[in-house]
């Protein structure tokens, strides 16, 4: 990456115990425990399991935890502002236009009665001055920015219309077109086929690095976040258990780390019995 | 051979509409082999599997089962002998059923009797055990209910196991439990098995031999061995192949369409 993280060296976002909890008939029960770090302009990875408290972690910087989950933190800041006292019409300004968030099915998350250009040209005038014709101009350059043939024609389609994998670009190019400085990306890719899914990997990856863009890349599949990521996170039952550079993660200590790159069957190894994860309680305390 | 497949072919809708998702495929399995059919979505693989369990009756060509050719509606017995098992343990669990009726019910389809000992036995032989027979599907992990599902497919004995995509519900820790309990079962029952997926390495783990598809059509056929050497004949499975080893800039570049 490029010469913009040399000039900048704040972090664009500092997360310090970060606590997510949910109210149930037992009492509270924490979904995200004490997460702490800090993003510069770069793609840090975020792996666990189901349940780890990934996406929550993800959710909770935009603060989307819906109610009546709670949010608390000793400091969540980015670029320096902190967002848990921030007004919700500051949220508003910021979700979208500085921080955005991709989610993992482009079906649930397009409006199906809208086509797909006046739903990319909506999401840049909400956050400029810029009238019908500059936006449709703008949303056109978008889409063929994240490699869609024939921007015009895709343009007046419904989100039905289209294949999961360009339903996920175009929700890829509804994000970017505001130009955010944080891209919050939760499985963007896992209900895509392979080819597909390394296709729009490689659109994010150019974005990250010619925008100088941090990126926030919440995955199940390790190594695929250790191909694609700068850094990453390891999460389970709510806690960081181990973080490292991506091209140190065939070398992780924590036992979960190992037992989750064990547990991956692999296309050049014997058939055989894998290795079964045998979780120690201590985990969770770690 | 244990399944004889010949020029089969599905499409669905009719005229200017219709679509061709399985254009012309001939396999077969032998007997107490694991075979693998990988493709991407769209590629007619689950197609292909519907086809031969009886659950898609609109199809021409021939398909044959242990030596009997089949016709599009299924006998009884047909389910004695291939039973099939679905990718989401959420979906293919009746909710208001407790795991004991669930694997009640296929032994009173088929009158087979002795219904408290079979389930007693099939719960131990998945690895869950008696504790978990008056459970709900809502009580169990993502994985234990695939367990479940694995066990009413086997209650039958059946010398056949369909299995559309049964691991990418799961997470990874838990796919190598069930992909452990799959070969274990394969090897104590000598079944004959068909998996679905578009996962390289859980073929390269369960399987002997497999087929690549693509739009329908058989793309190549290979053995897991072949596999492993990355020694594949087709440039599209061959982009199979790269696209499954992780991500990077220049491959990601390579990629074209295979029609």
């Amino acid at each position: 990456m490029t010469d913009r993280k040399t000039t900048d060296n704040a972090p664009l976002l500092e997360v310090s115990n970060l606590r997510v909890a949910f109210p149930t008939r037992t009492g509270m029960a924490e979904a995200v425990r004490g997460v702490s770090f800090t993003l510069g302009r770069e793609k840090l990875g975020i792996v666990g399991e189901s349940g780890s408290g990934k996406s929550m972690t993800g959710r909770s910087i935009l603060r989307l935890v819906p109610p009546p989950g709670r949010v608390t933190a000793d400091r969540l800041a980015f670029n320096g502002e902190d967002l848990l006292t921030a007004s919700a019409k500051r949220m508003r300004d910021i979700r979208g236009r500085r921080i955005a968030m991709v989610m993992q099915d482009p079906k649930y998350s397009l409006n199906p009665v809208m086509t797909v250009g006046r739903q990319i040209a909506e999401a840049y005038r909400v956050h400029s001055k810029a009238g019908a014709a500059e936006a449709k101009r703008r949303a056109l350059e978008m889409l063929a920015a994240v490699r869609i043939r024939d921007p015009e024609r895709v343009y007046d389609r419904y989100p039905h219309e289209v294949s999961g994998g360009m339903g996920q670009r175009i929700m890829i190019a509804m994000m970017l077109i505001p130009d955010p400085d944080l891209l919050i990306a939760d499985e963007p890719t896992s209900a895509l086929d392979v080819t597909v899914q390394m296709q729009v990997l490689a659109i994010l990856d150019d974005l990250c690095s010619q925008r100088g863009m941090g990126m926030i890349f919440v995955s199940h599949d390790l190594n695929l976040v250790a191909s694609f990521c700068d850094r990453i996170l390891i999460m389970y039952a709510g806690r960081v258990v181990e973080s490292c550079r991506a091209s140190d993660l065939h070398a992780a200590q924590h036992p979960y780390t190992r037992g989750l790159l064990a547990s991956l069957p692999k296309i050049d190894e014997p058939p055989g019995d894998l290795p079964v994860l045998s979780r120690d309680p201590a985990w969770l305390e770690a | 051979m244990m399944i004889d497949i010949q020029d089969l072919r599905v499409s669905f809708g009719d005229g200017a509409d219709a679509v061709t998702a399985v254009d012309g495929v001939t396999l077969s399995v032998r007997e107490g082999e694991s075979f693998g059919l990988v493709g991407e979505s769209g590629s007619g693989k689950s197609t292909v599997l519907r086809a031969v369990s009886g659950l898609n009756d609109d199809w021409t060509g021939r398909i044959a089962v242990a030596g009997t050719e089949q016709g599009p509606k299924r006998q009884k017995g047909f389910y004695k002998l291939c039973q099939m098992v679905f990718q989401d343990p959420y979906g293919s669990l009746h909710p208001r059923h407790t795991v004991d009726r669930i694997l009640a019910e296929p032994i009173a389809i088929h009158g087979l009797g002795d219904a408290d000992a079979r389930i007693d036995r099939v719960l131990r032989d998945v690895g869950l055990g008696p504790a978990f027979r008056f459970r709900y599907p809502h009580q169990l992990s993502g994985g234990q209910r695939q367990r479940v599902a694995i066990a009413r497919a086997l209650v039958l004995e059946p010398r056949v196991l369909l299995l559309d995509e049964p691991t990418s519900a799961l997470d990874v820790s838990v796919q190598a439990e069930i992909l452990n309990l799959l070969r274990r079962l394969r090897a104590e029952h000598g079944l004959t098995m068909v998996l679905v997926t578009h996962n390289l390495a859980v073929v390269a783990n369960l399987c002997d031999r497999l087929a690549v598809m693509n739009r329908g059509r058989l793309v190549e056929e290979m053995t897991v061995e072949e596999l492993r050497r990355g020694a594949a004949r087709e440039p599209y499975t061959l982009q199979l192949l790269r696209a499954s080893l992780g991500y990077d800039r220049a491959t990601a570049e390579s990629f074209r369409d295979y029609a």
